[in-house]
């Protein structure tokens, strides 16, 4: 009840119309779940419970079904990650080419430590990802919304170090 | 991004021909490339004119089944007391296939007038473009493409002056495999979990929204207006092999070779030049070890198999496997296969939906069992095991996310089986710890 006392609405202002211009392109309001996801991911880095609960209000479902589809889906945060979110992909393609090494070299070099840690500075959450779609250009990552390619153990580094001082771009 | 690779002379380029040219991405650009034409030469024909042609040019699904594009279009019901929906299916995420997010980076607008086509055809008001979530830049891209093409009259209540009206949207995906399964994508789209659906019925007769809805992949849709530009009869004559493969196809080559990276050739070329000539080969000092040729869902080949296999859809069940989405993943002699199978199974047991109790988990006990082997802990039994688990995960499900877990394994097996028996004997060390 606490959380939900102190919970600040995210559907206002520019959400709110960016909301409503996306439940114009479909026939149901719940098709708009999947981008009213998007919408709070954007605007609070993770998926809260409450906005679960708002979203079902918007869109005439049941929390429940807002929080199944969010949990189905591995790219929405039920939790809160590190300031840099680090997606690495170590399906074959990329690992005959050493993306192993760069998930290494990685949790090494933020000091995460484990897959799916935080690092102690709140800097950096790393995890192995399904394919990117990038296997040519081994080894693809995501840091947030970036797509980097052709990373290996010893460009990590230099990504480590552009990131690490907040959310740098490209 | 180190692209594009300068066309080989051997290759057919159609669709990438405008691969790493930034001007093709702008509407002007595109327009002056000879774009829109099709669009508009469409838009004053028949809609079912269109299906016939795209028919006859003997284009088939580029997304991995190869079921014949205008054949797809003519199972939408023609009477138009419902709406009609197109999705496109740009949720590319089958490991080693990276073709249609060039398709998206560098032509959008391609992508846009096949689509545009295709909902002109099947009678389509609205059209959804469902984008994998992680595909940050080509969702940009297309975006600006679809504000352009509204902005300059191609899309809206009155496309290209016809009357017609056409809506285009993107629907960004969210970091699931299974929603590039057709029924999984609608439910994904209708902010549902990524659950495939039983067919019957087929999406034709009730797909989105419970209307009548065709899916296309990205590569089938952007091959549209070229078609129609250059007539069905040009389209069915790009064959190098069997006739029942016709047109261009994009490889998408990765692993261990020399140049990987997105090849165009005409269906029916040799899978051994495709690697030693336009990928120029091993890495210096190694040899081929084995091929998947179609993305991970489809047997592996040796490499006297892979030699051999011809690169269109008869070719490759000729060479004992398929086609498939076009994702050439190339193994050299130092490659574990034993550890890159297990990592294949990784992926689909991550990947299932959980619906299916034979998936769920069968490809669960798939990767303990491989990783109790890789752990120096396996027994002959648990090949066996592996064989009867995969039989067992074989035809009996919902979608084919099961089968295409079993296939590697089964074909790893069969054709590496040493490598298996090492590990078991003891003759190999053991790679992991924990199994």
């Amino acid at each position: 009840m606490q959380e939900a006392a102190e919970y600040q609405s995210v559907f206002v202002g520019a959400a709110r119309e960016k909301l409503d211009d996306i439940m114009s392109r479909y026939p149901t309001k719940r098709a708009a779940l999947l981008p009213a996801l998007w919408i709070v991911q954007e605007e609070r880095d993770w998926i809260p419970e409450g906005a679960m609960i708002e979203i079902a209000e918007l869109l005439d479902i049941t929390a429940a079904q807002v929080k199944g589809v969010a949990t189905f889906y591995t790219m929405y945060h039920k939790h809160p990650v590190g300031e840099n979110f680090i997606q690495v992909c170590t399906t074959s393609p990329c690992n005959v080419c050493g993306a192993e090494n760069v998930v290494k070299a990685l949790l090494k070099e933020t000091g995460c430590g484990e897959l799916g840690a935080t690092s102690p500075d709140g800097k950096f959450t790393i995890t192995e990802v399904e394919c990117l779609g990038a296997c040519g250009f081994a080894t693809p990552i995501m840091v947030n919304d970036d797509f980097l390619d052709s990373v290996t153990m010893e460009t990590v580094p230099e990504v480590v170090a552009r990131y690490r001082d907040g959310k740098a771009t490209g | 991004m180190g692209y594009p690779h300068k066309s080989d002379p051997k290759e057919n380029v159609v669709l990438s021909e405008y691969f790493g040219d930034a001007g093709a991405r702008t509407y002007d650009g595109w327009v002056e490339r000879g774009g829109y034409k099709a669009l508009k030469t469409a838009l004053g024909m028949e809609p079912n004119a269109v299906t016939d042609i795209v028919k006859q040019s003997g284009l088939r699904g580029r997304g991995g089944a190869g079921f014949p594009t205008g054949l797809k279009w003519s199972f939408m019901p023609k009477e138009k007391t419902r709406a009609h929906y197109l999705c496109c299916n740009a949720d590319e995420s089958e490991p080693g296939t990276f073709k249609d997010r060039e398709i998206m980076r560098w032509t959008p607008h391609a992508l846009i007038e096949g689509c545009a086509i295709g909902q002109y055809a099947i009678g389509a008001e609205v059209c959804y473009i469902y984008i994998r979530g992680e595909f940050t830049e080509p969702i940009k891209v297309m975006q600006a493409a679809l504000d352009a093409a509204y902005a300059n009259g191609v899309l809206g209540d009155n496309a290209m002056g016809s009357g017609k009206k056409l809506d285009m949207y993107i629907h960004r995906g969210a970091g699931a495999y299974i929603c590039g399964e057709e029924t999984a994508l609608m439910n994904s789209i209708e902010g549902r979990r990524g659950n495939p659906r039983i067919k019957p019925p087929f999406p034709a007769a009730a797909g989105l929204f419970g209307m009548p809805t065709t899916i296309n992949n990205v590569e089938t849709l952007a091959a549209v207006p070229h078609i129609i530009n250059r007539g069905a009869e040009w389209y069915s004559g790009l064959s190098l092999a069997s006739e029942k493969s016709s047109g261009t196809k994009l490889l998408s080559v990765c692993g261990n070779v020399r140049k990987p990276g997105n090849y165009e050739v005409t269906m029916g070329f040799p899978l051994k030049e495709l690697i030693y000539d336009l990928c120029g080969g091993m890495p210096e000092g190694r040899t081929l070890k084995a091929v998947i040729p179609g993305g991970s869902s489809v047997p592996i080949l040796t490499r006297e198999e892979a030699e051999g296999c011809i690169l269109d859809y008869e070719g490759c069940v000729a060479a004992g496997t398929m086609l498939g989405s076009g994702g050439v993943i190339v193994f050299d002699d130092s490659v574990d296969m034993v550890y890159q199978i297990m990592r294949l199974a990784k992926f689909y047991a991550h990947e299932s939906c959980a619906q299916c109790t034979q998936c769920r988990e069968g490809t669960a006990w798939t990767v303990r069992i491989l990783e109790r082997i890789l752990a120096g802990k396996g027994t002959q039994d648990d090949i066996d095991l592996l064989l009867d688990l995969a039989d067992q995960m074989t035809g009996k499900t919902i979608c084919v996310l099961s089968d295409s877990c079993a296939v590697p394994v089964v074909s790893g097996i069969t054709k590496f089986r040493d490598e298996f028996d090492a590990y078991i004997s003891g003759a190999r060390e053991p790679v992991l710890t924990h199994g």
